[in-house]
């Protein structure tokens, strides 16, 4: 069994994970029938992806491991999603934002994942970077409607870039699992593709009449399993169910 | 992309073709390209089949109905799902393309094209009620991941488009 691979692993598919139990959250929430709709569309491939990856972990554990109990049967630390990802549906700003910081980034990692020497996590990120490139043309869309829209979605989306701002640097932290995997061939590096990911936000930011934050102080630690007080509820409703039945299937 | 080569023994089509994507039931998922192959190997049937979308809650059903439509033809079937090549809205065939028209659901257009539509710059997704190109976006996401929400201008029917994927 490679660890390194499945922390690894971790560390792309608990991003999806997380925010696709965020997004789902907003189900029948949503501002309006169809922004709902196209959140839970964008959680429902994000999970989607998960189970792809989730499917893999399960085949490299073995023992008995499936989809579910990767997904359910962890403990918080050993979750390595972003800070940025698990942070909360504060309102509709918030959200998009969140989207937007997330989207970019994944759009960029999937570009370099889809040439891994994993044929698995190749053909993963082949499939999921179709469906990204829609995430990302509609929270790009939406970063550019409300600011540019009106004075009070123009300062209520500035309010909420200039509050996830600080969890941005953490995308590009690179993990022991990363260096490992960058070696075998496997691994995107993303200290990389940290200039591109500033420049292309900045623009799109630019473009909605928005400031870019000029902050040197980031937030980090979900990488490491180290996660904000957030997601201690967001896993108390993720796993509920394999807690209070064990082993129970639909 | 390149037109992918399938894989279907021809005896396995006909049972294959019987089978349709639970949320567009006038589609066989033949015709819907996502079959990938088909094969008798020492007396079982080997099936490929690929997503549409990673999270599409059509392919586990899908699989359950095609052991089951090989089930009543008196064979036992195994189906693997494949994620490599990505499935693509060009494998959708154009006799597909038509029944998701009769339907009511516009059928995806070209890429370049289908850019222009879901950003609102043209009018180029046709309403498969009355043909108009008088249509607008309402949502670039519809009542599935694989569809966008579109309203006819003229006689003011919304429908769905199949939105490209390539
Ligand atoms: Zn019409």
């Amino acid at each position: 069994m490679n660890n390194n691979l499945i922390q690894y692993i971790y560390g792309i598919a608990d991003n999806s994970l997380i925010l696709g139990q965020r997004l789902g959250e907003l189900c029948g929430h949503g501002p309006s029938i169809e922004t709902d709709i196209a959140l839970t569309n964008i959680s429902l491939d994000l999970l989607g992806q998960t189970r792809s990856y989730f499917q893999y972990v399960a085949k490299l554990q073995g023992n008995g491991a499936n989809e579910d109990t990767v997904a359910f049967l962890r403990l918080e630390r050993e979750y390595k999603n972003v800070l940025l990802v698990e942070q909360p549906n504060t309102d509709f700003g918030y959200s998009i934002t969140r989207q937007f910081l997330f989207d970019v980034f994944h759009l960029a990692l999937l570009e370099e994942l889809q040439k891994s020497k994993d044929e698995m996590l190749a053909a993963i990120a082949k499939k999921s970077i179709k469906e990204v490139l829609y995430h990302t043309r509609f929270s790009s869309d939406w970063i550019k409607r409300l600011g540019d829209g009106t004075e009070e979605s123009h300062n209520r989306i500035q309010t909420a870039i200039n509050d996830l701002w600080i969890f941005t640097d953490e995308l590009f932290h690179q993990t022991d699992a990363d260096k490992a995997m960058i070696a075998e061939g496997i691994g995107v590096d993303v200290t990389l593709l940290k200039i591109n990911y500033y420049k292309k936000v900045s623009s799109i930011l630019e473009e909605a009449t928005l400031q870019t934050p000029s902050i040197e102080y980031f937030q980090k630690g979900g990488k490491q399993g180290v996660h904000s007080e957030h997601m201690g509820f967001i896993l108390t409703e993720l796993q509920y169910m394999q807690r209070t039945y064990p082993n129970m299937t639909w | 992309m390149t037109e992918e080569k399938i894989h279907i023994d021809q005896k396995l089509f006909e049972i294959l073709e019987t089978v349709s994507d639970p949320e567009i039931p006038v589609l066989s998922i033949v015709e819907m390209g996502v079959v990938r192959s088909a094969k008798l190997i020492n007396g079982i049937v080997e099936v490929e089949i690929t997503p549409t979308y990673s999270g599409c809650p059509a392919m586990d059903v899908i699989g359950d109905d095609i052991k089951e439509a090989f089930q009543q033809k008196g064979y036992e079937a195994k189906v693997d799902l494949i994620l490599s090549p990505a499935w693509t809205t060009d494998w959708i065939t154009s006799k597909g393309r038509i029944a998701l028209e009769k339907y009511g659901i516009a059928s995806p257009l070209s890429e370049s094209a289908d850019k222009e539509a879901l950003l609102g710059n043209k009018k180029l997704v046709k309403c498969p009620q009355c043909g108009s190109l008088n249509t607008k976006l309402v949502s670039q996401f519809g009542s599935t991941a694989c569809k966008a929400f579109f309203q006819c201008e003229d006689c003011l029917e919304p429908f769905d488009y199949f939105k490209c994927l390539k």
